[in-house]
């Protein structure tokens, strides 16, 4: 591999594609979706075999999006990772990220028109968990023919779908990795997700979910929760590196104290701001339930090992050191568990101030750990020279 | 020199569980993997080696030992192995004390400062030994605990620790038998199989 194609080519897309289902979905509440629509994107080359698939997950924010520019010149949220020599090699891999379902970004979701009805779903769409999401991701692996995955990898909320494939359809993926992720959600979580979905449904322009019929939205509500989510994605070290005290706007050494701005807030502004422009607000709600939801256990009698039991793939699992949404303790869990059911386990705690955000962000060690593993996964599945 | 990985190997059950604490870079896993399809775990701290052993399949686990084992639950592994670590530790009693909960068998080797060449080169020169298997300058060194295999045995008749079979390992001096004979002057290494 030439050093100079690791970080400056990116993965050439096929451009977002949109597949209809026409088959019905049994939704984990008890409704059924008669019909859904996955958007996604894929880069590299399936092999003759389809032995190379990999499946992207994405968390709470994310898109089908993962990696080069799009057509709205915007980069993919996992291009540092995902591309032509990269650690996810779209030279060896066929990768796959859909926008799941319950989401904004062109799948099926609230803001979609349901079905034979001129009014979008808003607050009427049911409630999803994490098991949906997988179960829809069968019907595009099926779709794209392919019979089982060489990994799945995912952070955050991806890496519960990851494990979620691993328990209950083990014979579908070889290769498991779980990067920043937990088992379950801490009651802390659970209190910083409910204190985000108050200030959504507090939005005066919330309308109990009925916000798109209003013509309106609650921007307002949003912006507040991503400001809250955002600050638990960081660390307080990173943030004061980042920031200090620096003032952006007004003069401390004035009398008019109450004109400054400090930069650490003018930057949760704008990302509160930006976020609100791009989210559908009824898909934060619905998918931080999806979160405070997931427990893998909960269906093996609280006993992760034995539904680790369930798993014949291998797993990585990754963490890092700042992470306090979770942290290395959570994952450590996860490795626990795996190792009693006597599953194959690599661990990794990547050294990084960047908090829970670190998976998102380029870091030489975890790129050169998920890339040593998945070389030893080319190697292993289809012979590919490391 | 004789292979102290095959003196290990031959105390391995074929398929059984292992543990190896402070694994490297992974070629005593592998090499266990391969002759006695063992299903084996490695813990280690160190980045690169953790990269090597990812790079060659094995499992890895990033973990501190000195943090401690609490985590692996009693008797959950038929042999837990420790190369050349068991120096290093803050506290090396309490490892094995941990290292005899968690797996059926211990296996741990160590660098026996009785040989006479460290023996030598602090009785005639004066200075802390640097040998080849000491590699390191006394005040930036890994090794923070110094000891003999008469030591080690002390050690483990004071917390009933049943010794099931050693082996001591010489340098060239192997030839001759003479690490047999006088272990503590001709053993540069000590292997030991433990038991509870």
């Amino acid at each position: 591999m030439s050093i100079t194609s690791s970080s400056t080519v990116s993965a050439n897309i096929e451009s977002e594609q949109s597949v209809l289902f026409r088959r019905p979905l049994q939704l984990a509440c008890g409704t059924v979706l008669n019909e859904h629509s996955l958007t996604f994107e894929t880069y590299g080359q399936l092999n003759d075999t389809g032995s190379n698939a990999i499946l992207i997950c994405h968390a709470l924010s994310g898109d089908h999006h993962a990696a080069g520019t799009n057509k709205d010149s915007v980069v993919g949220w996992w291009d540092a990772y995902i591309g032509p020599g990269k650690p996810i090699d779209t030279d060896v891999f066929f990768v796959v990220c859909p926008n799941n379902i319950g989401s904004c970004f062109g799948s099926t979701g609230p803001a979609s028109l349901a079905p034979s009805t001129e009014n979008v779903w808003g607050a009427e769409f049911p409630p999803l968990e994490v098991c949906d999401w997988v179960e829809s991701q069968t019907y595009l692996m099926e779709y794209l023919r392919i019979d089982c995955w060489a990994a799945i990898i995912g952070g955050s909320l991806g890496g519960m779908q990851a494990m979620y494939w691993a328990v209950n359809y083990p014979q579908k993926l070889k290769h498991a990795v779980v990067i920043a992720s937990s088992l379950k959600l801490s009651a802390q979580n659970i209190a910083f997700n409910e204190v985000a979905r108050r200030a959504i449904q507090s939005d005066p322009n919330f309308h109990q979910g009925n916000f798109i019929e209003h013509q309106t939205r609650p921007t307002q509500g949003l912006a507040l929760a991503r400001m809250i989510g955002h600050l638990t994605y960081l660390s307080d070290h990173a943030l004061g590196r980042k920031f200090g005290r620096l003032v952006h706007s007004g003069d401390l050494d004035s009398t008019e104290k109450e004109l400054v701005e400090f930069e650490v807030s003018s930057y949760l502004n704008y990302q509160g701001d930006k976020f609100a422009r791009r989210f559908d607000a009824n898909s934060y709600i619905l998918i931080t339930k999806m979160l405070d939801y997931f427990d893998l256990g909960a269906n093996f009698e609280n006993n992760t090992k034995a539904a680790f039991k369930q798993a014949t793939c291998k797993f990585l699992v990754i963490s890092f050191s700042s992470d306090w949404r979770f942290s290395p303790d959570c994952s450590k869990l996860i490795v626990d568990a795996l190792i009693a059911a006597d599953k194959d386990v690599s661990y990794l705690e990547i050294d990084s101030d960047q908090g829970h955000d670190a998976f998102l962000l380029p870091n030489k060690r975890y790129e050169q750990g998920l890339r040593s593993y998945l070389r030893h996964v080319a190697k292993t599945l289809f012979r590919v020279a490391a | 020199m004789t292979d102290i990985n095959g003196i290990i190997e031959a105390w391995v059950e074929k398929s059984s569980r292992v543990l190896d604490l402070g694994c490297g870079d992974g070629q005593l896993l592998e090499s266990l993997k391969a002759s006695h399809q063992v299903h084996g775990y490695g813990l280690e701290i160190d980045s690169e080696s953790i990269n090597h052993c990812i790079s060659r399949g094995l499992n890895v686990i990033e973990q501190d030992l000195n943090e401690g084992l609490g985590n692996f639950a009693n008797n959950s592994f038929d042999s837990v192995l420790m190369t050349q670590t068991l120096q290093t530790l803050r506290f090396p009693h309490l490892a094995l004390d941990e290292m005899l909960r968690i797996g059926r068998q211990c296996i741990v080797t160590f660098p026996n400062f009785g040989h006479w060449r460290t023996r030598g080169y602090l009785g005639f020169r004066g200075r802390m030994p640097v040998t080849k298997q000491l590699a390191y300058q006394w005040y930036d060194t890994p090794n923070i605990h110094f000891f003999t295999y008469k030591d080690f045995e002390v050690l483990c008749a004071e917390r009933n620790i049943n010794v099931v079979n050693r082996v001591f390992v010489g340098g060239r001096t192997n030839d001759f038998g003479l690490d047999t004979v006088w272990p503590n002057l001709f053993a540069h290494t000590a292997v030991y199989n433990l038991s509870k």
